[in-house]
């Protein structure tokens, strides 16, 4: 494992990226650091800028127009930068995947690394899928 | 023009959890112009919803926002009944009041814990949330998820309140009335949110008016508008509640209208599960008539209209979505404007804005090449300026 990678897995500063989501997977993100989660005592935080964080949280389907912002959004993020897709709409557009909005899966734009579905997923989901995204880091 | 400074906050900044660009242009501290380019949640709802039959519409407008994911299904099953003259079953009934209700404390006490945020009082964020919880668990016990309940269908509900979870809800009820005596206590007594939100913000009576402003933000400013009492839906004749005016339309009377209005809603939800008649939950609807139907939904931020059109079919031909934020955020055009850069934090935040409920209609950027500065700079400037009045 190499030191950029271990000094990742430390502690994961998180970027929300919302790409038009329903809201929902983007306040049980902000649940996760109120008392009863509380990801900071597992060393993670948002980030106020993309340019200071270690993972994006992406949420919702991206539309004509978010699209490109979330390309941009990931070009800024310093390397090694992972990907979660948060919610069955990141995972796989949900019911919106027949909308005229909607030109793309979140993976056809950024690589992404976990999938966390669900409509919302539950706070305890998404820890347990950052949990797995650190142990696949550490095994590379 | 070329005197303004422009100062743009956003798409993606964490003053707000969803993406939307203001452009703040600016005089030294004094705000004087104020742009919103929104489109950033456009998913084409409207349209998606005349590809569905009459029972799948309400899981798709559920997913319009996330906050008010009841308000929307509510007001859409309303205009359906409309449409086709259902008579509901009175159980049915008070459960979406209990269910609208408990959403609107939720979507209060978590407006509540952001404009803590914005001001530099993280405690509050941390408290309001922290007392969220247990309405949510309420939530996950009646429907299995802690959001997005699918309770409401036409004709009546999905799922009952079990008569055995009664019990369990009076208590969360009666845990959370001294946590919101914590929370009038804090706001009411601090001296410097006082300073902070007092005479900050203010929107008169005439611009509400004007700007076709709906919801707690219009009782702040003193008009006496509430569908729940204006056209009443669900049980909301049945209990007996007051609507809670304020007159001055500064930021703090919109914080104290809200969490006003929790009591009302706790008061709602006590009363409705003493009067829940025992009986059926579903009309048992068939087939939809030709015709034309309209919903009228007071959500947590204002009224929620839906207009559904039937052809007979399984399908509806047309579906209009209105919003509350719709009308709302364009009144800090006059909320926000005369104001300093500091105060933009909580004045853009003060009406609760809701874009995932807004987006009805494409806005096309055309790609301005103006540099994108971090909100952050915001709410550090709001942040600090509750400090240097704590320290004085």
């Amino acid at each position: 494992m190499n030191i950029k990678l271990k000094a990742l897995t430390k502690s994961i500063w998180v970027f929300h990226a919302a790409c038009s989501p329903c809201n929902n997977c983007d306040i049980e993100i902000l649940d996760l650091l109120t008392p009863r989660h509380d990801i900071e005592r597992l060393g993670m935080t948002l980030a106020a800028s993309v340019r200071h964080a270690d993972a994006l949280l992406v949420t919702g389907i991206p539309n004509t127009k978010t699209k490109e912002r979330l390309k941009t959004l990931y070009e800024q993020a310093p390397k090694p930068c992972v990907v979660v897709a948060i919610g069955t709409c990141a995972c796989g557009r949900n019911m919106f995947r027949d909308s005229y909005n909607s030109p793309c899966n979140i993976d056809d734009i950024v690589p992404v690394d976990v999938y966390i579905p669900g409509c919302p997923p539950k706070p305890e989901a998404m820890i347990a899928g950052v949990a797995k995204l650190i142990e696949k880091l550490k095994s590379k | 023009m070329s005197h303004k400074i422009v100062v743009p906050i956003g798409p993606y900044h964490p003053l707000q959890e969803e993406p939307e660009l203001f452009r703040l242009y600016v005089e030294g501290e004094k705000v004087v112009d104020l742009d919103i380019v929104i489109g950033y949640n456009h998913r084409g709802i409207e349209e998606l919803s005349e590809h569905k039959h009459f029972d799948q519409v309400p899981f798709l407008v559920e997913r319009i926002c996330g906050i008010c994911s009841t308000s929307h299904p509510f007001a859409y099953v309303n205009a359906v009944e409309d449409l086709a003259g259902i008579q509901v079953p009175e159980r049915a009934l008070y459960i979406r009041t209990i269910i609208a209700e408990m959403e609107r404390i939720h979507s209060h006490l978590l407006w509540l814990g952001l404009a803590g945020h914005f001001i530099g009082y993280n405690t509050v964020w941390m408290w309001a949330w922290k007392y969220r919880e247990p309405v949510l668990n309420v939530f996950e016990m009646i429907s299995g998820n802690r959001n997005h309940y699918a309770m409401m269908k036409v004709g009546g509900v999905r799922r009952d309140i079990k008569n055995e979870d009664i019990p369990a809800l009076k208590k969360a009820m009666d845990e959370l009335v001294p946590a919101l005596d914590l929370f009038r206590g804090a706001v009411v007594d601090d001296p410097v949110i006082q300073a902070r939100l007092k005479g900050i913000g203010i929107l008169t009576k005439e611009q509400c008016v004007d700007w076709c402003v709906e919801g707690p933000t219009a009782r702040a400013s003193g008009l006496n508008i509430d569908v729940r009492k204006d056209e009443p839906y669900g049980a909301y004749d049945r209990v007996d509640w007051n609507v809670i005016v304020h007159e001055d339309g500064d930021i703090f009377a919109k914080t104290l209208v809200r969490i006003l209005e929790l009591y009302e809603s706790v008061s709602i939800i006590r009363q409705c599960l003493d009067k829940m008649p025992c009986g059926e939950i579903d009309a048992n609807v068939k087939d939809i008539p030709p015709g034309e139907g309209i919903g009228r939904v007071e959500a947590p931020r204002g009224e929620c209209f839906h207009y559904v059109r039937s052809d007979g079919t399984n399908r509806p031909t047309r579906h209009k979505v209105r919003a509350p934020s719709y009308m709302n955020v364009a009144s800090n055009k006059v909320a926000a404007v005369g104001g300093t850069i500091s105060d933009a934090a909580i004045t853009l935040a003060a009406v609760d804005p809701c874009y995932c409920c807004t987006e009805r209609t494409a806005v096309l950027d055309r790609g301005t090449d103006k540099k994108i500065m971090n909100g952050w700079d915001l709410i550090r400037l709001s942040q600090e300026k509750t400090e240097r009045m704590r320290g004085k």
